[in-house]
């Protein structure tokens, strides 16, 4: 990119299946003061804001216009991208862009969803194809048990692994003041918990979350002016699979995948060569427990068919040698137009250090952060404490 | 790293009230595939990243542009998708090229109307608490803002009129517009009421179809074409969303996004500089208001404008040439087409509808109701470094 861009401020909402208390305008302002705040900023200061969305959650046609003065668009240059679950990620990176462009030195990035207002399982069918996919379609989980059954099928993982993620996550969410489901459950509740479609339990579902956050990037002048602790935004990379070419879920294709090409061209924009060493940690977009074990492999933090082996033996705990989620994950928060940026932003804060009791117990130097789009496209992102050349 | 963005390439199969022989990634397929036929480049050896427009309500499809990955040249690359008009996308995908990411980019809008209820997806732009229940679509708020602009500058219906007979008999001089002829003032006029002052001939209809643009770095563009177009300046901002928060005759968020392109562009006088001027008139009243926001001329004297035929195809200042919104051009690709028109008047190449010696044009879109988004995007002849974007 043509300039350096540091993320110098980030706010996200007390994260739940219901709140009640406000409309989504109110919900998003909530991020974007917590932002501001955390900046030390006014929306004065702001020269541009993006939002991220998809309108079919709330029921909402043209978000961005109801929503302008939640944002703190009013008045000033702005504009609105939908890209599925990614879109918060993908906020960022044009972000990013509008920074390095050189148009702009600070610019506001929001992500949300208020999933109450609007039936998610059917809106998530309603992604398959209307003429050949929808009567199949089973919302987000139909997806993830496929997935499930070949990764058990091909490598020999039990519902006991999945299981385990699904405890992981729920355990890092209890010292996630922001997280959504915060449950201190067994490998045992797991999976005693009720059947959504094989071999996927309730517990190892994402929830359906009402939620916002809001990141504050600037140019590098700005970002050592205003920042203590600027984050830097060293890569990023977005790649498609098409609708159609659906066995990817046969989790040993050797077919290109969205997942691998992605981080094979980021690794090799930071010449990384193992990334179990080069990041220090990971916030990866897990809808559903097998997705975790999926990323593993495909972001090579071990060999493929190997990811289960990485949680039974706790290293991708928060005090792991690969910490993987430390935040709780989306499947503690999923709050859609958002999950994508605070996996962004969890990573930030772990950089900073401010990450809280769910800071991970080591120097975090860099971080790597991915998403999902229906569930065939990604936005990774890296990030660095420092710039040095 | 470039300072300079060009539009290298331009298709726009015609559109059509209904196209019930195609989807909208069909209809997306034959915008592409004309554009790359056209420009000689191919998906994966020659784009690096694409930027669709087109909102999931009007596709029935949530997160719609998975129904498009494959035409637009997604798999395994970088496709996003602007929720916006699709001068948006124009804007959005500049940046793109000038944050040093990506060299040549492929914008594609598309909306088929036909298969949904305007009505509809209009009163969901409401929002929910407040507005949505009394009933308010595009159309009966664009009524309020007619009634307020002719009511505080004193516009009577026969010169609103005029820029329906004007622009609809442009159309006749376009191959992409579908809906045009030769109208009197008073047949306009007495044409069905649809929400008073507006009546049916008033309004933009419903059209089906695609439209393809592809912009490239200053080195690719040159290398691409002989004859590209320039970016030379480009703003966009928001306003209320409220129409009580808004005095519905002013345009402060067009002003906005004008100031800013013009800056850019190094623009003083818009109404001397300017050669042709492709706007955004869902509505015909918007034609005046929006001239009025890109400052042609002072507030509540865009109707005089009219009355002189400044704006016509053979006037000082021809705007809508192509017949404009008006024509037949689907939601979300109105933006992208005003882009593509006034490109095209750029290179020479709008064909019937052609402007003399234009070396200067400005394009401008907007979403939501009354213009609550305004975009500007200034092209020309000269390549012109963009820079200065803080309002």
């Amino acid at each position: 990119m043509k300039r350096k861009v540091a993320i110098i401020g980030g706010g996200q909402t007390h994260h739940a299946s219901h709140r009640k208390d406000v409309n989504q305008v109110e919900l998003v302002n909530e991020a974007v003061r917590a932002a501001l705040a955390d900046a030390n900023m006014t929306i004065d200061e702001i020269d541009a804001v993006l939002l991220g969305n998809m309108e079919f959650f709330e029921g909402c046609h043209m978000t961005d216009c109801w929503l302008a003065d939640g944002i703190g668009a009013y008045g000033k240059p702005g504009l609105k991208i939908t890209t599925g679950g990614t879109v918060g990620a993908t906020i960022v990176v044009a972000g990013a862009h509008h920074v390095a462009s050189g148009l702009y030195d600070k610019v506001l990035c929001v992500g949300f969803e208020k999933q109450e207002e609007g039936d998610s399982s059917a809106i998530l069918s309603a992604v398959a194809h209307p003429l050949y996919g929808r009567f199949l379609a089973g919302a987000a989980v139909g997806y993830f048990a496929m997935m499930g059954a070949s990764y058990m099928q091909a490598y020999g993982a039990r519902e006991e692994h999945s299981a385990m993620v699904a405890v992981k996550a729920r355990q890092n969410a209890l010292k996630n003041e922001y997280a959504h489901l915060k449950l201190d459950i067994t490998v045992e509740d797991v999976l005693n918990s009720r059947m959504l479609a094989y071999p996927i339990h309730l517990l190892e579902m994402c929830p359906t979350s009402n939620g916002a956050a809001a990141m504050i990037l600037a140019d590098e002048k700005t970002a050592r002016e205003r920042s203590d602790k600027p984050v830097w935004i060293r890569a990023t990379e977005t790649a498609h699979n098409e609708q159609f070419e659906l066995d990817w879920r046969d989790v040993t294709t050797k077919k290109p995948i969205f997942s691998r090409v992605a981080a094979e061209r980021l690794y090799k924009k930071l010449n990384v060569t193992d990334p179990t060493k080069f990041f220090d940690v990971f916030e990866i977009y897990e809808p559903a427990s097998w997705a975790e074990l999926v990323w593993y492999q495909d972001l090579g933090l071990c060999k493929p068919g190997e990811g289960f082996h990485l949680i039974e033996e706790g290293r991708t705990e928060i005090d792991g040698d690969i910490p993987v989620n430390p935040s709780g994950g989306v499947l503690s928060t999923n709050c859609i137009g958002a999950s994508a940026m605070l996996r962004i932003w969890e990573a930030a804060l772990q950089i900073r250090g401010d990450a809280g009791e769910h800071q991970v117990p080591k120097d975090v130097n860099w971080a790597l952060t991915t998403a999902y789009g229906g569930t065939n496209w990604t936005v990774m992102t890296a990030l660095s404490k420092e710039w040095d050349e | 790293m470039t300072e300079r963005v060009a539009i290298v390439g331009i298709a726009q199969p015609p559109f059509k009230p209904k196209r019930v022989d195609a989807s909208y990634s069909e209809l997306a397929y034959e915008a592409i595939s004309q554009v790359l036929a056209e420009t000689g480049l191919e998906i994966g050896r020659d784009i690096d990243n694409s930027i669709t427009c087109s909102h999931d309500i009007w596709d029935g499809q949530t997160i719609s542009n998975i129904g498009i990955t494959d035409v637009v040249g997604g798999h395994l690359g970088a496709e996003e998708k602007m929720a916006m008009d699709g001068s948006t996308a124009v804007y959005y995908a500049a940046i793109g090229i000038l944050s040093g990411e990506f060299d040549v980019t492929l914008m594609l809008a598309h909306t088929k109307m036909s298969q949904t209820n305007r009505n509809i997806v209009n009163n969901d732009a409401f929002d929910p608490i407040y507005s949505r229940i009394l009933g308010f679509d595009y159309t009966s708020a664009a009524a309020l803002q007619q009634r307020r602009y002719m009511h505080r500058y004193q516009v009577n219906e026969k010169q609103i009129a005029k820029i329906v007979v004007k622009n609809l008999a442009n159309a006749m001089l376009n191959p992409v517009a579908h809906n045009k002829g030769k109208f009197s003032i008073e047949e306009v006029l007495s044409a069905p009421e649809v929400a008073n002052p507006i009546r049916k001939m008033d309004i933009a209809p419903d059209s089906d179809g695609a439209v393809a643009l592809i912009m490239a770095s200053e080195k690719r563009a040159l290398e691409i074409t002989n004859n590209p177009v320039w970016i030379q300046g480009m703003g966009v901002c928001y306003d209320s969303h409220y129409l009580g928060d808004r005095d519905l005759s002013d345009v402060m968020a067009l002003e906005k996004a004008a100031v800013q392109a013009y800056r850019m562009a190094g623009i003083k006088e818009p109404d001397q500089e300017i050669d042709v001027i492709e706007l955004g008139e869902e509505f015909s009243y918007q034609e005046m208001l929006w001239l009025e926001g890109l400052g042609i001329c002072e507030k509540g004297e865009a109707s005089l404008l009219s009355d002189s035929d400044f704006t016509s195809l053979q006037g000082g200042l021809p705007v809508n040439p192509s017949g404009g919104l008006l024509g037949g051009v689907p939601a979300n690709v109105a933006g992208l087409n005003r882009v593509a028109e006034a490109a095209l008047q750029v290179m020479g190449k709008a064909g019937e509808h052609q402007v003399p010696g234009v070396e200067v044009a400005v394009a401008q879109g907007h979403s939501g109701f009354c213009g609550q988004h305004h975009c500007v995007i200034v092209m020309g002849n000269q390549p012109h470094n963009l820079t200065g974007g803080n309002p």
